[in-house]
């Protein structure tokens, strides 16, 4: 099975390159956010105030770690449900961010901003949290501490891997594996 | 009457707690390999490779599998000669919860107010816990760490009698395949039938608790359990909703009689991390 090796962050033409379907390897800087963290995220954005961190070309993983122990960089790390943040992904594309990785699936108008925006939906295997964090070599809180397991914190990972589900030509991983294996 | 202190049942809870979130058993790491063997997909196959290596670099690296460590889940069946001594069972295993989750370094889930504040407790408290008094001298502890994005996908029916066979099989595939992707599969799922509208959902968990491979003992109802699966299996959906032919490790009905009038229905699913313990004290 082919694997394309990618690099954080992304510009318009690494995102065209990719097709719902590919397996990819990731390195460079991520940065992670779930439920809470977009809630801030994209009420700042309303009061047309800065970010903690710019989101251009970055991808946001859908994540909240387990407690790293002494000597870990961080603790089990896997996606979580993406449909919970469908309400703020179009708002976190139109600053710029070009990739979201979490698990399961998206809505319509998703989908559409992905591809009028140039971004991708990537799926990682949903529960596998400790091969996970074994891909993330360091890990560091940079905005809103007090949200605990929902902090943004800034990934430097490699070879992190991930499947492309929704790509900026419309494609579903998801609708079209599924049709495939049926009986 | 036997007597039994409230610092053991936290001890073995706190310990449970760990173990559970470390330790894949070995029912579902088994039924994960013979789904390897079975899967058509190559996506589907590496889906499953990671998830096998996995549950091996948890244990061996004392990792929790995955990152949602759950809600604490207990059914407890507490033998009625037994007396507990210095403190209620609800604090005695949330005091067991605090401390497993603290020290085994777990993350912790649970929100004080569900609406307004949304305030982490801090301390994964409180549990989720049923309790049952049985006979005799012994406590059965069993613990399920339930993670959220599968619990999402969770239904309650109330279906009529002339629904039959055929409007719960519907109920129980239809339900389990607008989760798709969403509960992280291959999932377990548990199917509660008959009761009321609370004790359908209780069985619908309770399901859950089973050990992988083992069947209802009521053959009809073992049987219905291996056609469901096959169903939910022929979606296509697959490992991670990837496409392929592993959607479904098994399917667990608990059944209970039914009112005249009705026929209940639940569905609680579980991811492949089907994490559970049981213990006797």
């Amino acid at each position: 099975m082919e694997t394309k090796k990618i690099k954080a962050p992304l510009t318009d033409e690494d995102v065209m390159a990719l097709k719902a379907g590919d397996n990819v390897l990731i390195s460079g800087v991520i940065y992670t956010a779930r439920d809470a963290a977009h809630k801030k995220l994209v009420e700042l954005m309303d009061k047309g105030e800065e970010l903690p961190i710019d989101l251009t070309g970055q991808f946001i993983f859908y994540v909240g770690p387990t407690p790293e122990k002494p000597g870990q960089a961080i603790g089990s790390a896997g996606p979580t449900t993406s449909g919970r943040m469908d309400a703020y992904t179009p708002q976190m594309l139109e600053k710029g961010m070009k990739a979201c990785i979490g698990k399961g699936l998206r809505s319509q108008v998703v989908k559409d901003a992905l591809v009028k925006h140039k971004g991708l939906y990537l799926a990682a295997v949903g529960g596998a949290g400790a091969l996970l964090s074994k891909k993330i070599k360091k890990s560091e809180v940079v905005a809103y501490p007090e949200l605990g397991p929902e902090a943004i914190r800034r990934l430097e990972v490699e070879d992190f891997p991930a499947t492309v589900v929704n790509d900026a030509y419309g494609n579903d991983l998801y609708a079209e594996g599924a049709k495939e294996y049926a009986r | 009457m036997r007597e039994l202190a409230a610092s053991t049942i936290s001890d073995h809870v706190a310990e449970m707690c760990e173990q559970a979130n470390i330790y894949l058993g070995e029912d579902v790491f088994s039924a994960l390999k013979d789904a390897l063997e079975t899967e058509e997909s190559p996506t589907g196959k590496e889906v499953l490779k990671q998830l096998i290596e996995n549950v091996e670099i948890a244990r061996d690296e004392q990792i929790p599998i995955c990152q949602d460590t759950g809600f604490a889940v207990f059914f407890v069946e507490w033998g009625q000669e037994v007396h507990l001594t210095g403190g209620s069972l609800e604090e005695a295993i949330n005091a067991g919860v605090k401390r497993g989750y603290e020290e085994g370094y777990l993350r912790k889930s649970i929100v004080s107010d569900p609406l307004y504040e949304r305030k982490n407790t801090g301390d994964n408290t409180p549990a989720v816990i049923y309790t049952d008094i049985v006979p005799g001298d012994k406590v059965k502890i069993s613990f399920a760490p339930k993670g959220g994005g599968s619990e999402n996908m969770s239904a309650v029916k109330m279906l009529k009698p002339s629904d039959g066979e055929a409007g719960f099989i519907d109920f129980v595939v239809n339900h389990v395949k607008a989760a798709g992707p969403n509960p992280c599969p291959p999932i377990v799922v548990g199917v509660g039938i008959g009761g009321t509208f609370d004790k359908v959902a209780v069985q619908a968990k309770k399901a859950l608790f089973r050990k992988v491979g083992e069947s209802n003992p009521n053959s009809k109802f073992a049987d219905l359990e291996k056609r469901i699966k096959d169903k939910i299996n022929d979606l296509g959906v697959g490992p991670q909703g990837f496409g392929g032919r592993n959607f479904a490790l098994a399917v667990h009905i608990e059944d209970y009689p039914s009112h005249i009038a009705s026929m209940a229905a639940a569905v609680n699913i579980n991811c492949h991390a089907c994490r559970h313990l049981e213990k006797i004290i």
